[in-house]
């Protein structure tokens, strides 16, 4: 009986071939022996930069302990790159035994060359010869002296935002799926629900921020409902759409199938809306930043939208820095996490449509 | 018509007074026929809102374990047909019964292959096989059937591939196992292999015939191939368009398995490329002396 259908290993084969080819083009180990290199050029530049160029302008530098080790900005900045180094030459020499790691590898070090110039420059200019219009542009190693001051209190501050965004992200994707679900599948919802989703969606959430502070009992609670309302309209409009763009013979080929209206929801509407879902998702994160540091400028008792707002104040503008910096590297694991997710659960679609 | 009807009846009150029929309310059941299409209409408006009559006075019963062919060229209603017996659609006028129940929706024991396969793109191979399990909270106690089905479409080492991954004549294949995992009393198959080579094809022929055998599933396929119709079934009903009806009945006592170049097969397919108007395109024999 299995004779009739004939054995399809020579597809399985295409198959995984198929997988294979879908790295980049193959590189060799000369060409990666070289990026590797160059890589680590750029930084052992902004090294030597800050070690052998001699400080001219008039700048102090304090020294202070940290971890119980003497430091001044100099120093960390040197042992910051020193950890770049060391990382980048790890990831080197780990990408050397996959081709796809090792083409992605190759690919970013003029970039990341690129990198350690610039900050080489950029320290000379800012610190060095204090060239760059002062103070609101110093160098890099005196945007890391904000760290040597008060990590504690910037640490306490990074806290303070990321609880806030989590909180009011959370809710605002739950809220945002489940409005969605609500006004995609039932038309009554949608007749009702959806003017109302149009006409707050096209206003800023921080628009809200004087009710926000009055109707909530707490400074959080209010820049939280903020973050809720900006994720949730992004999110609940394009779920709406996802569900009703599901083709209809899905539908009914689910009916057929013995499928009841639940099933009908979650298992074929919901999957088929998830790469809107997820569309919906990364906008109102972007939104959901912008919301979270505009709500904590302008009257939140931490955050580091705070700690911009008190450095600026004091005219610290490498504190200001020093607070973007943590913001890029904070909102940047985020959006690596969602990617994660996203790339997790919309695994069907790899190769189907292009990324 | 009338004379049909007049026809028919007699052979019924013949038939029930050698006691081969059961009465069951008013309809008439025979242990034979599974399926009833009696006096079906449906009509549709086109875009210029324009009615269309789908179907015309549709009447047609299908025996149990037959393979049912139904052929016509585009547009004839064969598809609106196939859509009213898995209770897609509703006729304007007329009943469909099954095992003498009335086709009031669609229900897993009338099995719809689309013509596009339409596998679940989200889904795994082995996740869409299992769907109609799934949907119908019986998952658990049938989960060995799923790689039984697997193994029955000669899928196995794909079990974890989704639908992009897999060819075309894969994916018809999956969407089959799919609609018998249910073992529905009727399978419909609308075109699934329309867009399929002919390797392919022949292929999936082959299996739908072994798979008739081994369950007594009945089968109804829509086509508009020829070759195909005559292949497979057991009778051939061919319908011409505007209006959609019947024009004959056909039956193709071939015995399996059939020779697709055999003499007997070329005549029926002569025959039935006459009644649909083909005729003339093929080739006249050229003589010369």
């Amino acid at each position: 009986m299995h004779s009739i259908f004939r054995s399809y290993l020579p597809a399985a084969a295409i198959f995984t071939a198929r997988q294979e080819l879908r790295g980049q083009k193959q590189v060799s180990g000369k060409e990666w022996a070289f990026k590797l290199v160059l890589t680590l050029a750029g930084f052992t530049i902004a090294i030597a930069a800050n070690i052998l160029f001699k400080q001219i302008a008039d700048v102090e530098i304090k020294s202070y302990t940290l971890a119980g080790v003497l430091f001044t900005f100099n120093s960390l900045y040197r042992l910051v790159l020193g950890i770049l180094i060391l990382l980048y030459a790890a990831v080197g020499l780990f990408s050397y035994f996959d081709p796809v790691y090792r083409a992605k590898y190759v690919n970013r070090a003029p970039f990341r060359f690129a990198l350690g110039i610039a900050l080489a420059i950029w320290d000379i200019l800012g610190t060095k010869l204090l060239l760059l219009p002062q103070p609101f542009f110093p160098g890099p190693a005196k945007i890391l002296e904000a760290f040597l001051i008060e990590l504690p209190f910037i640490y306490e501050n990074m806290l303070y935002s990321l609880r806030l965004f989590i909180v009011g992200f959370t809710l605002g994707v739950i809220f945002g799926i489940g409005t969605g679900i609500l006004i995609g599948w039932f038309p009554r919802v949608y007749y009702w629900l959806y003017p109302i989703l149009k006409f707050t969606g096209v206003i800023p959430a921080v628009a809200w921020m004087p009710f926000a502070l009055t109707l909530f009992p707490t400074a959080f609670s209010a820049a939280a409902f903020l973050i809720v309302i900006c994720s949730w309209f992004s999110i609940a409009a394009l779920t709406a759409q996802g569900i009703q763009s599901t083709p209809k013979w899905q539908f009914e080929l689910a009916k057929t199938l013995g499928a009841k209206t639940p099933y009908l929801v979650f298992h074929v509407a919901v999957p088929h809306a998830m790469p809107q879902i997820f569309t919906g998702i990364s906008n109102a994160n972007g939104f959901a930043f912008t919301t979270l540091v505009m709500a904590e400028m302008m009257g939140q008792p931490g955050g580091l939208g705070y700690y911009i707002n008190l450095s600026k104040v004091w005219s610290a503008y490498y504190k200001v820095y020093a607070s973007i910096l943590v913001m890029a590297i904070l909102f940047g694991i985020i959006m690596k996490i969602i990617a994660f997710i996203r790339d997790r659960m919309l695994r069907w679609q790899k190769g189907w449509v292009k990324e | 018509m009338a004379e049909r009807l007049g026809e028919r009846m007699s052979k019924i009150v013949a038939q029930s007074q050698k006691g081969d029929l059961t009465v069951k309310d008013d309809i008439v059941v025979n242990d034979d026929i599974i399926l009833r299409i009696e006096n079906v209409n449906r009509s549709y408006y086109d875009n210029s809102d324009n009615q269309v009559e789908a179907l015309c006075n549709i009447n047609l019963s299908v025996r149990r374990g037959e393979f049912l062919s139904i052929i016509g060229s585009s547009g004839c209603g064969k598809t609106t047909l196939l859509r009213l017996i898995a209770g897609l659609d509703k006729p304007e006028t007329g009943r469909l019964t099954l095992n003498g129940e009335l086709v009031s929706g669609p229900d897993p024991e009338r099995g719809y292959v689309f013509q596009h396969g339409g596998l679940f793109q989200w889904l795994t191979v082995e996740k869409n096989i299992a769907t109609g399990l799934k949907a119908r909270h019986v998952y658990r106690e049938n989960k060995e059937k799923v790689a039984h089905y697997i193994d029955l479409i000669g899928l196995k080492g794909f079990e974890k591939a989704y639908p992009h991954q897999i060819s075309g004549g894969m994916a018809q294949r999956v969407a089959i196992a799919r609609a018998l995992i249910n073992n529905p009393k009727l399978l419909l198959l609308d075109e699934p292999m329309g867009a399929l080579d002919s390797f392919t094809r022949a292929d999936i022929q082959d299996k739908l015939l072994e798979l008739q055998r081994e369950n007594d599933t009945t089968m109804i396929l829509v086509t508009h191939d020829v070759d195909e119709a005559i292949y497979l079934s057991d009778r051939i009903v061919i319908m011409t368009p505007r209006p959609g009806k019947i024009s004959e009945i056909m039956d193709v006592k071939l015995p399996h398995p059939r020779h697709r170049g055999g003499v007997e097969f070329l005549a029926i397919r002569r025959n039935i490329m006459e009644k649909l108007d083909l005729a003339s395109a093929l080739p006249q024999p050229e003589y010369s002396i």
